[in-house]
């Protein structure tokens, strides 16, 4: 039977209880979700191939199903620790995208202004002999930027991080992961001292309250959702708390709903601290034995009673009052904390908050007790990790000489070519050297920039720039392709082996379903063939890079993770295959994993062993490692506290709105798969512009009306959808750029809105805050928006 | 007592801060990072001033004469690119400095004049202060090596 999981994407409820477990996987029943194409049946399938879903965050382990050299289809794996059988719509229907016509299946260079197809010696030729001229000057390493994704494999960023670090020796390396979750791994080190997330999706099975931080779970992790929902439904449920200015679904299943004005979420947070001090609800033998920081953190707290943070943030004192009694009298609570947050006013602040109310709670580390700090993306944990984003290999601190030392002798390298003489460069500054001219090659690896940055006019100014090489690598013609004077054409999930990590830190296996279309090569075999011609070299005159396909790349990456958060090293791929997936650190003396981090209370904070010596929240300014030292922190955690700082643009009489951008369940990221999958394309085929009731009325404006939607840095247009957001704030979808239009029509990418600007602390770009003014462009006819009905975007009369 | 030329010296030197600050963040308004905490920074400078007046009063008929500052000039305007933001910064950083030593200086005088009032605003302030002299390092420290062997 097909059941339709757009009109149904959570699938049927199969309650639980947070019994012991019942198998080795736990309570949580089984439901294994299946799509295969027209009226196949499992007898017609060739293979079942073994993956995990790419089109966000989960890790859900999948089969791919395989026909005559096609995928045809897809199941859920049963035995997988995070999904027990489930897939998320985008992942059900999204695979059909790898056997699109539009595929890129030659290599593109630009010539007279046009991209024309090429073989790949000429294009590599190109890329390399620009390298060698910018490379030949003092401070060649400078002149490049590398600006990767979070959905490359383990081994392919860890290439990369090794060409960057050790062959250019640049620091600018960084990626669309800083969007994402930079907040993310900025807050777990400033709390914990290294990244890692220290719960798992376990902790789901044994909570009672769980409380969603900026967290649209039900649209963004689908399978995470019908876990939280099969709780909900079974006996004894958690109870639930929710913060988000839209009425998501999240919002509406919560037993308390915090819709707080868009950039106040650390007053919040203030306030809720203060109560759960105030009312002894917090652990006093816990804070003695395990945290630092206390006495600061009670002084700043109790400058926010609820009154003024209510005032603040736009809601009742009273909601305030109840979620911190929810939070303060739960005895195992699960907080996860997403965009919301981490897009927003104040992101590293505010997300330590959750850690610190966690921290008060004495919750992390048992089970249910625990704290997620999401991830967006599927492999962005990689990134992080291999430091192909702005981290040091191995979640090393770049500050420390004996890490930056293990690295040297590792790779075989001169430590001088390591670049380790300040933090290394986050996206938005290489952006601003590309936009300056000192970086002269910048390569965009599986991501849309032209569509994800903030304030795309200027992006598109940057992408044009005639001194500027752009090389794009990618499976598609993407907004940013059109931009490149090299396109790559790469293989894609299903069409290359290599390993991936979820935000609960389990590792999965995704192997070779069929073959990549023309010429397509995998992102790891192109970094490989880039580091030969470059001739890379280490300090005995021996290849750098001393790998040569997926499985060498993934044990060359286990030394590096050796002795650190993140150890790999009791892993192999056959460990990886055929069972459910593993989560890190596993070691011999951990062969199958390690389910939570610090359930002895003991942190990553010892001045050795952290991944940073601090930074200071309202500025971002680097504290030094003496007195990092002199905290003495013993493996105690930090309670770190902030007083809220208003966003500098509010909204006025000239842009009287609060826009926030975000996403719906039916796409991922710019639509480069999903809006190639026929019925989640359908499901959610165009932008629209989210207003409220009382805003619509003001404004004169009903149901798919045309709008212009106008900030300080550009503007877009949609129709409007009226929902149940909060009253003076607009939501547009930020997954529509121009792929698939006409170049007459309008402009309807969201971060034509944005602005750039970025959290002082994570680097992370704020796409939650900015002021802006809507105006009615033509009627609608009494025609429906295209924002699906069965989501946040939910019409305001259905729900009413 | 002398405590008043101090006090008149350091509320100079905060306005002018300030005032730098301030300038930078306009100049320097496509280095978006660099715009906002000057701004920031700047409105704690005003803070600081603000703070230090009512002392400036209470110490004010001491005041032998109108104090000179210590240095000359620091700051002699916005510069352009890289190289320009970078010797903006160590400008800034300088003037931080010494408003910082001033502070140190303050609060000394302050526990003589057994002032506990005056003590407080010095112990808030000297802090932000000290942080804005390790922010326009870190800042410094990461823009050199592009700006001074990278950038043409």
């Amino acid at each position: 039977m097909r059941t339709n999981r757009i009109a149904d994407p959570w699938g049927a409820r199969t309650p639980y209880v947070p019994s012991d477990e019942v198998s080795a996987n736990g309570p949580w029943p089984v439901r294994v979700d299946q799509l295969l194409e027209g009226d196949l049946s499992d007898a017609d399938i060739d293979r079942w191939v073994q993956s995990a879903a790419v089109l966000h965050s989960n890790g859900d382990g999948l089969d791919i199903a395989v026909k005559d050299g096609r995928i045809v289809g897809l199941r859920g794996r049963a035995l997988d620790r995070v999904n027990h059988g489930r897939v998320d719509p985008k992942d059900l229907y999204g695979w059909q995208a790898n056997d699109s016509d539009d595929r890129l299946t030659r290599p593109l260079i630009r010539e007279g202004g046009d991209l024309v197809e090429t073989d790949w010696d000429t294009a590599m030729g190109r890329i390399v002999e620009r390298s060698q001229e910018l490379r030949a000057e003092a401070g060649g390493w400078g002149r490049f930027g590398f600006y990767t994704s979070g959905q490359l494999f383990l081994e392919e960023y860890y290439t990369l991080a090794v060409i960057g670090k050790a062959g250019l020796g640049t620091p600018h390396m960084d990626g669309n992961t800083r969007l994402c979750t930079a907040t993310a791994a900025a807050a777990l080190k400033a709390s914990f001292g290294t990244d890692g997330q220290p719960g798992s999706y376990r902790d789901i099975d044994h909570c009672d309250a769980i409380a969603l931080w900026g967290h649209n779970v039900a649209e963004t992790q689908t399978v995470l959702w019908m876990r939280m929902l099969d709780r909900r439904r079974g006996a004894d449920p958690p109870r639930m708390l929710a913060v988000d200015p839209r009425r998501t679904p999240v919002a509406r299943e919560a037993d308390i709903h915090l819709a707080i004005r868009n950039g106040t979420n650390q007053a919040l947070m203030n306030a809720v601290l203060r109560e759960i001090i105030e009312h002894d609800w917090y652990d006093t033998a816990y804070v003695d034995a395990h945290t630092i920081g206390f006495d600061r953190l009670e002084r700043v707290v109790a400058g926010y009673d609820v009154r003024r943070a209510a005032e603040i943030c736009g809601i009742p004192a009273r909601q305030i009052e109840e979620a911190a009694e929810l939070l303060g009298t739960s005895q195992r609570l699960l907080s996860t904390v997403l965009q919301g947050f981490y897009q927003s006013n104040q992101a590293t602040a505010s997300s330590c908050q959750v850690n610190n109310l966690h921290l008060l709670r004495g919750m992390i580390g048992r089970p249910g007790a625990g704290v997620y700090q999401m991830n967006g993306q599927p492999t962005a944990q990689n990134t992080r990790e291999t430091g192909a984003d702005g981290d040091l290999s191995g979640l090393r601190n770049w500050e420390n000489k004996e890490h930056v030392r293990e690295l040297a002798e590792l790779w075989n390298v001169d430590e001088i070519v390591i670049p380790h003489w300040s933090p290394p460069t986050h996206a938005m500054q290489i952006w601003r050297y590309a936009e300056e001219g000192s970086i002269k090659l910048l390569w965009i690896s599986a991501t849309n920039p032209a569509v994800t940055l903030p304030e795309l006019a200027r992006v598109r100014r940057i992408l044009q720039k005639d001194d500027l090489m752009v090389v794009v690598q990618d499976m598609f013609l993407t907004e940013t392709a059109r931009f490149a004077d090299v396109v790559l054409p790469a293989a894609g999930w299903g069409e290359k082996l290599g390993t991936f990590t979820n935000a609960d830190r389990t590792v999965h296996l995704s192997e070779v379903a069929v073959a990549p279309p023309g010429e397509a090569r995998s992102d790891l075999d192109i970094f490989l063939e880039y580091a030969g011609r470059m001739d890379f070299r280490d300090r005995d005159g021996a290849p750098l890079i001393k790998w040569h396909d997926p499985e060498s790349a993934f044990e060359a990456w286990k030394a590096c993770s050796a002795g650190r958060p993140c150890d790999y090293t009791g892993m192999t791929y056959d460990l990886l295959r055929g069972g459910s997936g593993i989560q890190w650190p596993c070691t011999a003396d951990a062969p199958g994993g390690t389910e939570r981090l610090y359930v002895d209370g003991h942190f990553n904070t010892d001045p050795d062993y952290c991944e940073t010596f601090g930074q200071d929240f309202t500025t971002g300014a680097l504290l030094d490692e003496e007195s990092y030292r002199a905290k003495e922190p013993h493996g105690r955690a930090f309670l770190h506290p902030a007083e809220y700082e208003p966003f500098p643009e509010t909204p006025d009489d000239g842009y009287p709105l609060l826009l926030t951008t975000g996403r719906t369940l039916y796409h991922f990221h710019t639509r480069t798969k999903t809006g190639r999958a026929p019925e989640l394309h359908a499901a959610a085929p165009d932008v629209w512009v989210e207003v409220s009731p009382d805003d619509a009325r003001a404004l004169s404006v009903a149901e798919g009306d045309l709008v212009s939607v106008l900030s300080r840095h550009g503007e877009m247009q949609g129709p409007v959808r009226i929902s149940n957001i909060r009253e003076g704030v607009v939501f547009v979808p930020f997954h529509y750029g121009d792929w698939d239009r006409e170049d007459d029509e309008g402009p309807r990418a969201a971060n034509e809105l944005t602005r750039t600007s970025w959290d002082p602390v994570s680097k992370q770009p704020h796409f939650k805050v900015a002021a802006v003014r809507v105006r009615k462009l033509s009627d609608g006819g009494r025609s429906e928006s295209p924002a699906p009905e069965n989501t946040a975007s939910a019409p305001a009369a259905e729900e009413a | 007592m002398h405590l008043a030329h101090y006090l008149a010296l350091l509320h100079r030197s905060q306005t002018k801060l300030g005032e730098a600050f301030r300038t930078v963040a306009r100049n320097h308004a496509d280095e978006h990072d660099v715009h906002a905490i000057c701004e920031k920074l700047a409105a704690q400078c005003d803070g600081h001033a603000e703070q230090l007046a009512p002392f400036a009063e209470r110490y004010g008929e001491d005041a032998d004469r109108e104090p000179d500052r210590l240095h000359g000039e620091i700051f002699g305007g916005p510069r352009e690119g890289p190289l320009g933001l970078l010797r903006d910064l160590h400008d800034l950083y300088l003037m931080a400095c010494e408003c910082d030593i001033s502070w140190t200086l303050v609060g000394q005088a302050a526990q003589g004049a057994r002032d506990r009032e005056l003590l407080a605003v010095v112990q808030t302030c000297q802090g932000e202060t000290a942080m804005q002299i390790k922010w326009t390092r870190s800042r410094m420290k990461e823009a050199a090596p592009q700006a001074l062997v990278v950038a043409s």
